[in-house]
């Protein structure tokens, strides 16, 4: 029998607030095979950051499983996580190579060769010349950019990203998804992707899960049948449209 | 020569000019009034005074060390306890209370009591420059830590980070331009703190030598102490100044 990668069952966490209990997440019953992008898509508040925190090992989940390593995977909590969020989050005083090294130095890593790595990962991302430059220097994507390379320096198996082009322009967006698309099938990772845009779910995802705020549940879990490499014009496909109908539903959006 | 110098060159001509120009109406004020010396001195006569056996270089280099030795334990125990706060919470709720309102005790009315504690000296005049200069550096690191983007700790925490990796990586680089805007404030107040010090007992340095030739109404060398105190603080500024320069990169720093 082959096993996922990642197996959620049941998931669920719970906050304490005052004397009422918000449940976060509810129902998270999903697996995730090695290589696959999983985007998770929801309205504000339908905990799909505290899903994604419980994956990087920041949060304890309440109730349920979480077994990530299997499939033939293994998988060291510590060093297997990479991270992308919805701000760049360079550290301004560092220079864009010194901030992909970032995860390298924390894990102390063999400098030299992460740092060969690190350019490389800057060229793959297209940012090829800017190493030397600092993070004020780039503009929001290309600072976006050196976030998803610093997030892929330590070779993790698992990359985690919480609206990485949220605060992107729409026509820079749409350029990132290409790129992303790009990025992930060059370098086989697993990617847990949470988004609130349904297009950009269903255009990067290989399987989408919905996340529904009231109640905070997992309402829907569905492979996405369009072949790879994706271009933009998938978006005027009528299997693209059926896909968002189907999310729109289940977000009381129709 | 490159425009690059042309331009440090003219910004740098410009301070000395202001300067000068200051010097310049001193000097002219007292001429054309002809104030008397024992209310104020020309600028020779002032300078004039380095000629009288005042000790002056024993002296400065006594409310230096004051001034500097307050200044830099008042950086570390600023920035360290500002750290603390950040790390273990309990300790912020508790001390952070106690120690602003323990900075509320009036420094210079505590002089008195610093001397009857620690008789009089160099090391009591240290505890009260430091004393007086080191809350604006602890509330500036505190805010600077507070600015720390939780995400940006949460991203190497989840590599399993040491709380020594957070702070020398992320922390500590990250709330530079706090801390060294507190720094700055605190000049001033290390340099007041030292004088005040000096004043209240002492037997060497500036502070101590003004109360001296007070007696005898020799203005020139109390403005020359004050000349040389004003030189002392202006040195420490500029060698903050030139830290922050090397630390914090142009586009972090706050201005």
């Amino acid at each position: 029998m082959s096993e996922a990668f990642i197996k959620l069952d049941a998931v669920r966490k719970v906050y304490q607030a005052r004397d009422e209990e918000i449940v976060a997440v509810s129902d998270v019953t999903m697996d995730i095979e090695q290589g696959e992008f999983v985007s998770l898509v929801g309205p504000s508040g339908c905990g799909k950051t505290t899903l994604l925190k419980i994956l990087a090992g920041l949060h304890q989940q309440d109730g349920g499983t979480v077994s990530i390593g299997g499939g033939g995977v293994s998988f060291d909590p510590s060093r297997d996580v990479g991270m992308v969020f919805q701000a760049a989050l360079l550290l301004k005083w560092r220079k864009i190579i010194d901030n992909v090294l970032l995860p390298a130095e924390i894990l102390g890593l063999p400098m030299g060769e992460a740092r060969e790595r690190a350019r490389d990962l800057l060229a793959m991302v297209g940012l090829d010349g800017f190493e030397e430059k600092y993070p004020y220097e780039l503009s929001g994507g290309m600072q976006q950019r050196a976030a998803i390379a610093r997030s892929l320096v330590h070779d993790p198996k698992l990359i985690l990203m919480d609206e990485p082009f949220g605060a992107l322009d729409a026509l820079t967006r749409d350029k990132m998804n290409l790129e992303l698309m790009r990025i992930w099938r060059e370098s086989r990772k697993t990617i847990v992707f949470v988004t609130h845009s349904i297009p950009e779910a269903i255009f990067l995802g290989t399987r989408v899960a919905v996340l529904t705020a009231r109640p905070a549940r997992m309402a829907d879990n569905f492979r996405v049948d369009l072949k790879m490499p994706r271009k933009l014009e998938v978006k005027t496909s009528g299997k693209f449209g059926r896909y968002a109908l189907r999310i729109y539903r289940l977000l009381g959006l129709e | 020569m490159t425009t690059w110098m042309a331009e440090k060159s003219k910004h740098y001509g410009l301070i000395i000019a202001i300067h000068l120009l200051v010097v310049l109406i001193w000097y002219l004020f007292v001429e054309i009034w002809d104030v008397p010396a024992y209310v104020m001195p020309t600028p020779q006569a002032t300078l004039a005074a380095l000629t009288v056996d005042y000790n002056w270089l024993a002296n400065t280099k006594v409310t230096a060390i004051e001034i500097f030795g307050g200044y830099f334990i008042a950086v570390f125990v600023g920035v360290g306890l500002a750290l603390l706060f950040s790390w273990f919470r309990l300790l912020n709720t508790t001390l952070m209370p106690l120690v602003v309102s323990l900075n509320m005790i009036p420094k210079v009315a505590m002089g008195p009591l610093f001397i009857v504690w620690m008789s009089y000296g160099v090391i009591p005049n240290i505890i009260i420059a430091f004393s007086i200069c080191f809350l604006p550096i602890l509330l500036t690191t505190d805010r600077g830590l507070k600015e720390i983007e939780p995400d940006l700790v949460d991203l190497v925490r989840a590599l399993k980070a040491s709380r020594w990796q957070i702070f020398t990586k992320i922390q500590l680089p990250g709330s530079l331009p706090y801390i060294f805007s507190g720094m700055k404030v605190a000049v001033v107040l290390a340099v007041a703190g030292a004088i005040v010090g000096e004043f209240i007992a002492s037997q060497e340095g500036l502070g101590y030598l003004m109360l001296q030739v007070q007696v005898t109404l020799d203005t020139a060398a109390m403005f020359m102490a004050v000349l040389l105190i004003t030189l002392v603080g202006v040195a420490l500024y500029l060698l903050v100044l030139a830290l922050e320069h090397v630390f914090v990169i142009r586009d972090s720093r706050v201005q």
